[in-house]
């Protein structure tokens, strides 16, 4: 199927403050997409202009096929779970999955005949006469999708809709709501400031920033080949390396890197000899042992280094090695049993290799996204002071 | 070891001061209406026949009817009018809301015998304008008595009204709103179905409110009645005048318990309305 929603040129201004800046997305019909992005990157205003709550300064939105920019909330085929859920206290679990039937005016036989199938649906049977306020966390939430899905709306807007929940809850709703998505098939247009979220619920994924995005993609493209600096960071743990192109020999080239042998890369950005570019390896693309290794593949990169400290976590070991001036993050995954392992300790010398195809070059890097490294699990308030320190920093450098 | 501050009796004695102040006075009249004598001070015998002469006196039950018809339907309009200006008002975006909020809440803060003033002058002003207009169009006689009672209840039952639903309405979660719309609800349908039943506590607080402070009231009234109009509060000042003390205390207690239980219920529900919020 082709694309089914359609968000062009959006511009959103909320006085001197551009909060979206000429955002286009493209959504595929039953996908699950994600807005993913810090508190204050302008995804939660995105989707309240495709719920209809608030308009565009500028753009329009496309339904399947209808421009719907100045349709009102109320006649838009989309729904949405609010953050907070919005669960209607006066009313019991049933009216309140009712409540969309009710207000467009369906018969009573059709009520009747819905209510009890989408009460299933979220596993809420034997439920529908407490009130919101007697349901746990989880319940309220499985209420909200229920009475936002039972309208069979063409796309379902989530709006950060696990972050009321602890932790292990919000692992089991992320299935549930997985699993609810694969039985109604609706599209999802999913925002979340958590990065494993959305990796593990979207079939594609809008990194956004300060209003703009930052890079579409699937989770596994966003992972492997972040566009820039903020992206890698952004998701997951990465190396960020600078160096220098020297030679260019078919898809390769090397890379020299301050206090590095040479390096062999894969050249997918059509670099030229000279230029200065910036990669990304991820931490567990190395390979880590204390004894020399064979390398027999020649597009290898092998290193020799000093470890720093090791922080050992059970199914993987995390590294932390120098390398001349870099500190390189390495994760080992243990396949063998650990107490027979050798194991690498505090001090060790070291050497780390990892093949040519496995650092990817960024389009565009920026010093302070590697504060998001260093921090990975802050706040949306914190995590918005960094990157907004870096766009002045990036807008000074500029 | 003892902390002074757990042990200090001042703390209780105030308390108690507090509610001698406040209640021997009101439990000195309900003695008084059991005393047989008829000017109070010395303790007689025991008797009901205060309650008695009460019940048989026709003028206190035509006072009674007026202030009852007086309070209903200036509960009814002030509540109406409150509530629909408190909605206006949570829901205005305009840079004079804080203004307006002053303004509605005014009246609550204006000394009644100012606003008794006002309004006498108001109505006599528009008498005198409007009374031969009226007279030759209608055929109808301006002049101050039950309609005016009734509109100056209304003006000051209406702030209270206001500021109680107001209230409830800056404790109600918007985003049911949007949530209501987004479900493909009509504006009319959301406010029956969402916005009423939500604030509805209030307004049944500020109806009791108004009903109240409508019965109750004695300045307002006493300026812009007519001349043969009375309300309780009237006839008793006016019967403490001629000197009959002792059916007045008898009345005064069954009044006392009236309101009492009236305000017992609006607190009752304001109470009820801070908890369904947790």
């Amino acid at each position: 199927m082709g694309e089914f929603l359609r968000f062009e040129n959006i511009t959103k201004r909320y006085g001197q403050n551009t909060v979206l800046d000429n955002v286009t997305l493209e959504i595929q019909a039953g996908e699950v997409f994600s807005l993913l992005g810090p508190s204050g990157c302008g995804k939660t205003t995105l989707l309240r202009i495709c719920g209809g709550f608030e308009p565009p300064d500028e753009g329009r939105v496309i339904l399947d096929g209808v421009d719907i920019t100045n349709v009102p909330a109320n006649r838009r085929a989309v729904r949405t779970v609010f953050q907070n859920y919005a669960l209607f206290p006066h009313l019991s679990v049933w009216e309140n999955i009712a409540f969309g039937l009710k207000a467009t005016g369906q018969d009573a036989k059709t009520i009747l005949e819905k209510v009890p199938k989408y009460l299933e649906l979220v596993q809420l049977t034997g439920y529908e006469h407490r009130k919101p306020g007697q349901l746990s966390g989880g319940q309220r939430q499985r209420v909200a999708i229920a009475r936002a899905l039972i309208n069979r709306p063409k796309v379902l807007l989530l709006d950060e809709p696990l972050a009321a929940l602890d932790l292990k809850l919000r692992q089991r709703m992320l299935i549930e709501l997985d699993t609810i998505h694969d039985d109604v098939g609706i599209t999802f247009l999913f925002v979340t400031h958590d990065q494993q979220e959305a990796m593990s619920i979207s079939d594609h994924i809008a990194v956004l920033r300060n209003g703009r995005v930052e890079q579409v993609g699937t989770p596994t493209e966003l992972y492997e080949a972040p566009r820039t600096s903020f992206v890698a960071a952004f998701i997951g743990d990465t190396n960020f390396f600078e160096g220098t192109v020297e030679t260019i020999e078919g898809d390769y080239c090397t890379l020299n890197i301050d206090g590095f042998p040479e390096i062999q890369l894969f050249n997918d950005k059509k670099v030229h000899c000279g230029e200065k570019i910036h990669v990304s390896i991820r931490p567990e693309k190395f390979f880590i042992s204390a004894v020399r290794p064979e390398l027999t593949d020649a597009k290898t990169n092998l290193l020799h280094g000093k470890v720093e400290e090791v922080i050992y976590v059970g199914p993987h070991t995390r590294y932390w090695v120098r390398v001349q001036d870099w500190r390189v993050s390495v994760v080992q995954q243990h396949h063998g049993y650990g107490l027979d392992e050798r194991r690498i300790k505090w001090d060790d010398e070291v050497w780390l290799w990892f093949g040519a195809d496995n650092a990817y070059m960024l389009e565009h890097y920026a010093e302070v996204d590697e504060q998001l490294l260093a921090l990975p699990d802050l706040e949306p308030e914190e995590l918005e002071a960094v990157v907004e320190g870096g766009t002045q920093e990036v807008g000074a450098a500029e | 070891m003892k902390t002074c501050k757990r042990n200090s009796r001042f703390p209780m004695f105030v308390t108690l001061l507090t509610l001698i102040f406040l209640y021997v006075p009101l439990i000195l009249v309900a003695v008084a209406s059991f005393n047989s004598s008829k000017y109070g001070g010395a303790w007689n015998s025991f008797s009901l026949k205060w309650y008695d002469r009460l019940f048989s006196e026709r003028a206190i039950w035509e006072a009674l009817a007026n202030t009852l018809f007086i309070a209903l339907i200036s509960t009814a309009i002030s509540t109406t009018l409150g509530t629909l200006s408190a909605l206006a008002l949570y829901r205005s975006k305009n840079r004079l809301k804080g203004i307006y909020y002053a303004l509605i809440h005014t009246p609550l803060i204006v000394p009644d015998i100012l606003q008794g003033i006002s309004l006498l002058l108001l109505f006599v002003t528009l008498i005198n304008l409007g009374g031969s207009l009226f007279r030759r169009l209608f055929g109808i006689e301006l002049e101050l008595g039950m309609t005016t009672i009734i509109i100056a209840h209304i003006t000051f039952c209406m702030s209270y009204v206001a500021m109680v639903v107001l209230d409830r309405l800056h404790e109600f979660d918007h985003t049911l709103l949007e949530a209501a719309q987004d479900l493909g609800a009509s504006g009319l349908y959301t406010f029956f179905r969402v916005t009423l039943p939500q604030i509805l506590p209030g307004i049944v607080a500020g109806a009791l409110f108004a009903f109240m402070l409508s019965i109750d009231d004695f300045v307002i009234t006493f300026f812009v009645k007519g001349a043969g109009d009375t309300t309780l509060p009237i006839y008793i000042q006016s019967a403490m005048r001629r000197g009959t003390p002792a059916v007045i205390n008898a009345l005064s207690v069954v009044f006392l318990l009236v309101t009492f239980v009236i305000v017992f219920i609006a607190q009752k529900l304001i109470t009820k309305k801070s908890e369904s919020k947790k």
